[in-house]
């Protein structure tokens, strides 16, 4: 209590001052402006639906994990531009010195693996070198950034799979979650194409009543994929929106609830909170919350670990999607997200095409970090 | 998440204090700090290197004065050199001789454009022009929908037509001129940098209706990419300048300063909130501030402007100067303190806290805010009023109503007291910094909190008996640096920044 009594008036006295700042810095007479309602959308989901040509693939679930496998994968990351050109030369050089180090250095913060994450591996790497005699560093890093994305600290595999896992008579919801701008109507959009494909009966719940024409955006993804969507209101209750689709969705025999929300900075305490209302509603019969997917734009640097964070204390993020990885930016930032916080990625977004959603695949991921 | 910046100057130079210059190896030490920070920041690594290049002519050789620490000195140096890399010359807008205005938007997917467009347009009106929103995204699915809903909402005609982009693009800008508007904004859709056939298109459009100004939009939260982005897209566009958006998020933007080393060209606009009004001109000072760490109380105080009710604020605010705040006034203030979000949450904005404090901080259940508002509802009217009223028959019963102990209610008078004298020395504290920036500044200060004195092994623990705990006196000579900047700390402050720094319009 002590504490508390602290903090409060500390608190108190914070607030107080700059009330009295903010106060001053008005220039016109206050008026009552007391949790504002939101009045424009930041920021719009990105990508387009246009008709791409891809020939016919299968199922991405069932991409190979070897090093010769997901060509396709392989080949659309290769695009990247090559910060790890200069590795190549390094790989067979006989001693480990300084000059590696920095090279490797450069090559993991240029892919926004972060500080912190590139010290750990490049602690781990001269730490295995020195113990098995090897020189191969590039073999020892990427051994150490695969075993980061495979396994738990506690050695257990990691599991990305997407659940569906529900009570029985209860319907499964994968809420979808994110800041602005990142993708979460687009990679609903793919999903819902993949899983109707996939045989399941799939209903989308346009829970972005915020942006202008975001549901707008889903039902065209609807008829694309063949799911059916249920819209509310525009600025209307999201948790109704969301609830009505579980309840629609039951009453038609879906299997799969896919549930978009407006994008929301992850500092935003309000527009966090209407999250958590979001998600405790969606797990309310009928429906059963199974994955909450937090949609991470690959370009995102170092903010994606405080996106990461806040997200998963906030609404117990199961897992990422890692959108736009189809550019130059490697989503690195990743690494440090699965080791400082264990959330692993489920899904990465290729492209702008309906099939462009693939499940995340390690190695693939590595060498493409990795790759000149 | 990261100790400041300075703090960990101030350990590396905390040894060479005694010597009055600092040395090549010290220099070397701290503009390895400075780097991991800028890293931490998401500037680019190449854009690191020369950046840090100009603080070792800025640092080098350079006299330590005695009256400020050698961390400040050097944090100031590259405070200097932020503002001086991403300031420069500043975009004026000139219209054309011959309207409309041509104003391109181009840039990844999900950075802003079509929002941005809007805020821009509704920019241009309140310069006095007239401007036409042209919706060339066909690409995503209610794109040109969703910039016509704003178009509504801000009064501004958007422009639109089944066709292709370069099409529409062409014959917005006619249409403009046939309507007389004399600024066109051209929303494009999202593309990547690498995306030949659309990166095409967009010089196409480009070609087609010769922009006056062509922007890139780019969110602050973007990582190393930015660079290569940036570079992309000038090489295509010849970029004019760069409007930042997602700035209200925590990201520390180092993207910004990538990209301002990359093109060359100003930062000419920055978004700041969800509001269409919510686009501000860019300020490099608080930028640099911000990729630097300094932004947290920035981000307070911007955080209770949005959030504060103006009314209860005035009232209670207004008393807290002529020394007659309540615990009524406590009870309202304490209700802002919530809309602000979890005390831990405010807690870890704020500076001089310790990192033990700061746990403590979060291990706080908001819910015990609850108890102590109880204490005070606990009350009569009267004894709200005048807190000297309440003797130990009064807490008896208090501490039985509020269902605490008679110390927890000794403890919430005594603090309150306290609390009293510090917003005395406040009504009469005399000058209060200008601008947001300069509370910031003032608060984040030298002369600042010293809440070291709180004894964070003593938070947590049960109040320890009825007796005022060492730990809290601390408080009353610590909090009113933090609460209200001092006079002194306020004209240090006001003499150092001069004339520039200028409050934010309300919005």
């Amino acid at each position: 209590m002590t504490l508390i009594i602290i903090l409060v008036v500390v608190a108190v006295l914070l607030v107080g001052s700059i009330g009295f700042f903010v106060l001053r810095s008005r220039s016109r007479p206050p008026t009552s402006s007391s949790p504002q309602p939101r009045v424009l959308p930041e920021v719009l989901a990105p990508e387009s639906v246009q008709e791409q040509e891809h020939e016919p693939r299968g199922p991405p679930e069932t991409l190979p994990e070897q090093a010769g496998g997901a060509p396709e994968y392989r080949e659309r990351l290769s695009r990247s531009r090559g910060i790890f050109a200069t590795l190549r030369g390094l790989s067979s050089k006989s001693t480990f010195d300084q000059e590696t180090i920095d090279a490797l250095e450069e090559a993991l913060l240029g892919a926004d693996v972060g500080v912190a994450t590139t010290d750990f591996l490049l602690g781990r790497v001269q730490e295995v070198a020195k113990a098995t005699k090897s020189d191969d560093v590039i073999a020892l890093l990427r051994a150490e950034l695969l075993e980061i994305l495979s396994h738990r600290p506690d050695g257990e595999v990691i599991d990305r799979s997407l659940s569906m896992d529900v009570p029985a008579d209860r319907c499964a919801v994968w809420l979808f979650v994110g800041v602005n701008g990142v993708g979460k109507t687009t990679t609903i959009g793919k999903l819902a194409t993949r899983e109707t494909a996939s045989g399941k009966k799939v209903v989308l719940a346009a829970g972005d009543t915020f942006r202008a024409a975001a549901a707008e955006q889903l039902a065209q993804w609807g008829e694309r994929s063949g799911a059916e969507v249920v819209r509310g209101a525009e600025g209307g209750d999201p948790s109704s929106v969301v609830y009505d689709a579980i309840a629609r969705g039951k009453a038609r025999g879906c299997d799969l609830v896919l549930a978009d929300t407006a994008g929301r900075l992850h500092n935003k305490v309000n527009l966090v909170e209407e999250l958590k209302k979001i998600r405790r509603v969606a797990d309310k019969e009928p429906g059963h919350v199974a994955e909450v997917l937090l949609v991470l734009d690959a370009t995102t640097g170092q903010n994606a670990v405080s996106q990461a964070r806040q997200f998963m204390e906030a609404v117990d993020a199961t897992g990422v999607v890692l959108s736009k990885l189809d550019g130059t930016a490697r989503g690195g930032v990743v690494v440090a997200i699965q080791r400082e916080l264990g959330l692993p990625v489920k899904l990465v977004g290729l492209g702008e095409g309906k099939d462009d959603l693939v499940s995340f695949d390690p190695a693939a991921f590595v060498d493409a970090l990795l790759a000149p | 998440m990261f100790d400041a910046l300075s703090e960990r100057l101030d350990r590396i130079a905390s040894k060479l204090k005694s010597r009055g210059r600092l040395s090549d190896a010290d220099v070397d030490e701290a503009l390895q700090e400075i780097r991991v920070a800028l890293l931490e920041a998401d500037v680019e690594l190449g854009v690191v290197r020369n950046f840090l290049d100009g603080v070792r002519t800025r640092i080098s050789g350079q006299e330590l004065s005695k009256a400020v620490s050698p961390g400040q000195q050097v944090v100031k140096a590259v405070h200097e050199e932020l503002i001086n890399v991403l300031g420069g010359d500043v975009l004026k807008i000139s219209y054309s001789s011959q309207p409309p205005t041509v104003v391109l938007l181009a840039g990844l997917q999900g950075a802003g454009k079509t929002t941005t467009a809007a805020k821009l347009a509704r920019w241009f009106k309140q310069q006095g022009r007239n401007p036409l929103l042209v919706a060339a995204d066909l690409q995503r699915p209610a794109a040109v929908e969703q910039l016509r809903v704003l178009g509504d909402q801000i009064g501004v005609n958007v422009f639109s037509e089944a066709s292709d982009p370069v099409s529409v693009a062409r014959n917005g800008v006619e249409e403009a001129r046939r309507l007389g508007r004399d600024v066109v904004i051209l929303d494009t859709a999202g593309r990547l940098a690498i995306d030949e056939a659309l990166m095409g298109e967009v010089r196409e459009i480009s070609n087609a209706t010769t922009p006056d100004y062509t922007f890139l939009v780019i969110d602050a939260m973007t990582g190393q990419d930015a660079v290569a982005t940036a570079k992309s897209f000038h090489d295509t566009l010849e970029l004019d300048g760069v409007i930042v958006t997602k700035l209200d998020g925590d990201a520390r933007g180092g993207a910004v300063l990538s990209v301002k080393e990359v093109v060359g060209r100003p930062i000419a606009f920055a978004s700041t909130g969800e509001k269409i009004d919510d686009l501000d001109l860019f300020y490099p000072d608080r930028m640099a501030d911000r990729i630097l760490g300094m932004g947290d109380i920035l981000s307070l105080i911007e955080q209770a402007e949005r959030t504060m009710d103006a009314d209860v604020v005035a009232k209670s605010t207004g008393r807290m100067l002529d020394g007659s705040f309540t615990l009524d006034d406590f009870v309202d203030q304490l209700g802002q303190v919530r809309k602000m979000g979890s005390i831990g949450g405010l807690m870890k904005l704020m500076p001089g806290m310790t990192k033990e404090m700061r746990q403590a901080a979060d291990q706080v259940d908001d819910r015990e805010i609850d108890r102590v508002e109880g204490i005070v509802r606990s009350m009569t009217t009267s004894e709200r009023r005048d807190p000297s009223l309440i003797d130990g028959s009064r807490k008896r019963r208090i501490a039985m109503g509020s269902g605490r102990s008679t110390q927890d209610v000794n403890q919430l008078l005594k603090q309150f007291r306290e609390m009293q004298k510090m917003m005395k020395s406040m009504g009469g504290g005399g000058a209060m910094p200008k601008g947001k920036l300069g509370m910031a500044k003032a608060m984040m200060g030298r002369g600042g909190p010293d809440l070291s004195s709180l004894d964070p092994s003593m938070m947590g623990k049960p109040a320890p008996g009825t007796g005022l705990p060492p730990e809290l006196t601390g408080m009353g000579q610590a909090s009113p640096a933090h609460g209200a900047p001092t006079s002194k700390s306020g004209q240090r402050n006001k003499k150092k920044k001069g004339g520039r720094v200028t409050p934010r319009k309300d919005r």
